[in-house]
């Protein structure tokens, strides 16, 4: 079986982004970039199918600029066996993406795509929904946990309230939520092997895909600074201010 | 045009953030010339929920989709319906609680209609304008929709107050046609908490732990005052993936979004992506025993100290 791990570069967990001045986005000058964090369970979970011989290639995908080519060195040093860069420096929406991702599956054919649930950029929580309605594959999303056997995917969810079980037949896409698995880190070793692996480059216009935006970003400002509080010096001086100054108990 | 919200709900009880969003459908009908708003309901067994539906303030139709294969609302299925009512009526806009349930169906459904989603509003400037938070809610983005058949939004709750409900009801009817083709998907199972655990993104109080928490066991000082103040309980994502409490519990980016009347955040340092889940509480309260933790910036009233000490005082004193 083979395996399909969408992945994409965002800004590193760990960066506090800033507004630009003008409105027009977030400061992205010298600012650390990372494979999204979603992305990197998803990479870690087609591995572990793999090492336990249920699948026998992955193929990690990202669309973006050059430099998305490190990310999928990344892909590649935790164990993917090769790359496939769809470069482009537009704008993509996650509609488009899904639509460029629907193309690469038809070349590749595989029978499971495995992406993150959100991109910890944008916060859209779309794409894997999208490709799966594209491809009119079933979708198990936020998945915990992840088997597969008989040509069949046994998913369990994250939803409110708890978790639910899903049986989808094959093929099928799963996004990933944060207690499916934990990533492993990259060896330096599996770095250099890395390099050798094969990475193809591809460009937009090779997948013959209407891209054309459908949304429009106006502005982009920063939210509502909270006021600064108050340090209380005890629990008896917490609650008289919920009490009688905050009024909330 | 109208403006068609999909509920949510478990074929027994309509859950509350279907009220926010109609809210959020009633802002955008008083910017718009069409302002009539239908809900959708897709389940089985499903009147009381359709029934509850048709009290919200502002609705002045409830579909009501009704059939055992309808029951799991998978995705899949959900889908389906849903495109045969966009068929049947002619629709503006299509909103969906930025929920788990409506982050799993709502893009499947916009990419059928070849439609670009905007997730998450929190703010409606024009019909088709919106605002919502990207970078863990470090920035607000205005969006506008500016092609497709209809504009399709999930809605954060903390962005509208809940619609209330009425006394009297808007009238309710049958969905013509039901879809039937689930492709091929099974539900298994459910696994939920019992329902009377108070629901995080509806309760007036929430009391969230962190990692100073040290141990899951410490969770129930964490109860206790929650019961105490009749509160929900959350965590942060070091908490769950401390292994404290289920996923379920985390407030943050990739979590729940709060915003309640009070919110005590006991253990929790403060990153960025748990600041994104409750910043816009009313009154935050923050016990941590770093004096320089992120969270006291957001504090209204920080108390720095033990979390293990603090917490029985706290309770004993409410």
């Amino acid at each position: 079986m083979k395996l399909l791990v969408p992945i994409k570069r965002v800004v590193d967990f760990t960066v506090k982004v800033r507004v630009k001045p003008d409105g027009s986005g977030v400061d992205l000058e010298n600012v650390k970039m990372s494979m999204n964090p979603f992305d990197e369970i998803a990479v870690e979970e087609a591995i572990r199918l793999k090492e336990r011989g249920l699948a026998n290639e992955i193929i990690v995908v990202s669309l973006g600029p050059a430099a998305c080519q490190e990310t999928l060195r990344t892909a590649l040093a935790m164990g993917a066996d090769r790359a496939v860069l769809v470069e482009t420096d537009a704008e993509l929406e996650p509609l488009a993406v899904a639509k460029l991702l629907k193309q690469i599956v038809a070349k590749e054919e595989p029978q499971l795509v495995i992406l993150g649930k959100q991109a910890i950029d944008d916060d859209s929580n779309q794409t894997g929904q999208m490709l799966a309605a594209l491809l009119d594959w079933p979708q198990g999303t936020f998945a915990s946990k992840l088997e597969i056997a008989e040509g069949k995917a046994t998913v369990t969810r994250e939803i409110d309230g708890g978790l639910e079980t899903l049986e989808l037949p094959l093929p099928a896409v799963i996004t990933t939520d944060l207690r499916l698995n934990e990533p492993r880190y990259t060896s330096l070793p599996n770095i250099i092997k890395a390099k050798k692996r094969p990475l193809d480059t591809l460009k937009i216009s090779d997948l013959q895909t209407d891209i054309a935006p459908r949304s429009k970003t106006q502005k982009v400002g920063a939210p509502q600074p909270r006021k600064a509080g108050i340090r209380v010096n005890s629990v008896e001086e917490l609650v008289t201010k919920l009490r009688e100054e905050a009024k909330v108990i | 045009m109208a403006l068609l919200v999909l509920a949510e709900h478990d074929n027994a009880t309509l859950k509350p953030a279907t009220q926010n969003s109609v809210a959020a459908a009633r802002k955008i009908g008083e910017k718009a010339d069409t302002s009539e708003i239908h809900v959708l309901v897709i389940g089985h067994q499903a009147v009381p929920v359709a029934e509850a539906a048709a009290r919200i303030e502002g609705v002045a139709k409830v579909i009501l989709a009704d059939e055992v294969e309808l029951g799991p609302q998978t995705a899949e299925i959900l889908t389906a319906q849903v495109l045969l009512q966009l068929q049947a009526e002619h629709y503006s806009h299509l909103l969906a609680p930025a929920t788990t349930y409506g982050k799993n169906v709502l893009p499947r459904i916009a990419a059928k209609l070849d439609v670009q989603q905007i997730s998450g509003i929190i703010d409606v400037l024009s019909p088709s304008t919106f605002v919502r938070p990207i970078y863990a809610g470090n920035a607000l983005a205005t969006v506008e929709s500016i092609a497709g058949a209809i504009i399709v939004l999930t809605v954060l709750s903390t962005g509208f107050d809940a619609s209330p409900l009425r006394e009297t009801s808007a009238p309710i009817e049958s969905a013509k046609e039901l879809a039937k083709d689930s492709a091929g998907v099974r539900l298994v199972g459910r696994q939920l908490a019992s329902s009377d655990k108070i629901e995080l993104t509806a309760a007036r109080v929430v009391v969230s732990g962190g990692r100073g928490l040290q141990k899951a066991e410490n969770f129930q000082l964490l109860e206790a005052l929650a019961a105490k103040l009749n509160a929900a309980v959350g965590a942060s994502r070091a908490a769950v993936d401390a292994g404290f409490v289920p996923n379920d519990y985390q407030v943050g980016q990739t979590g729940k979004i709060v915003a309640p009347e009070l919110y005590i955040a006991v253990g929790i340092s403060g990153a960025i992506q748990h600041l994104a889940g409750m910043r816009d509480s009313k009154v935050i309260v923050a016990i941590n025993k770093d004096p320089d933790a992120p969270i006291f910036q957001v504090a209204d009233y920080g108390l720095v100290g033990d979390a293990l000490e603090i917490l029985p005082q706290l309770t004993a004193q409410l």
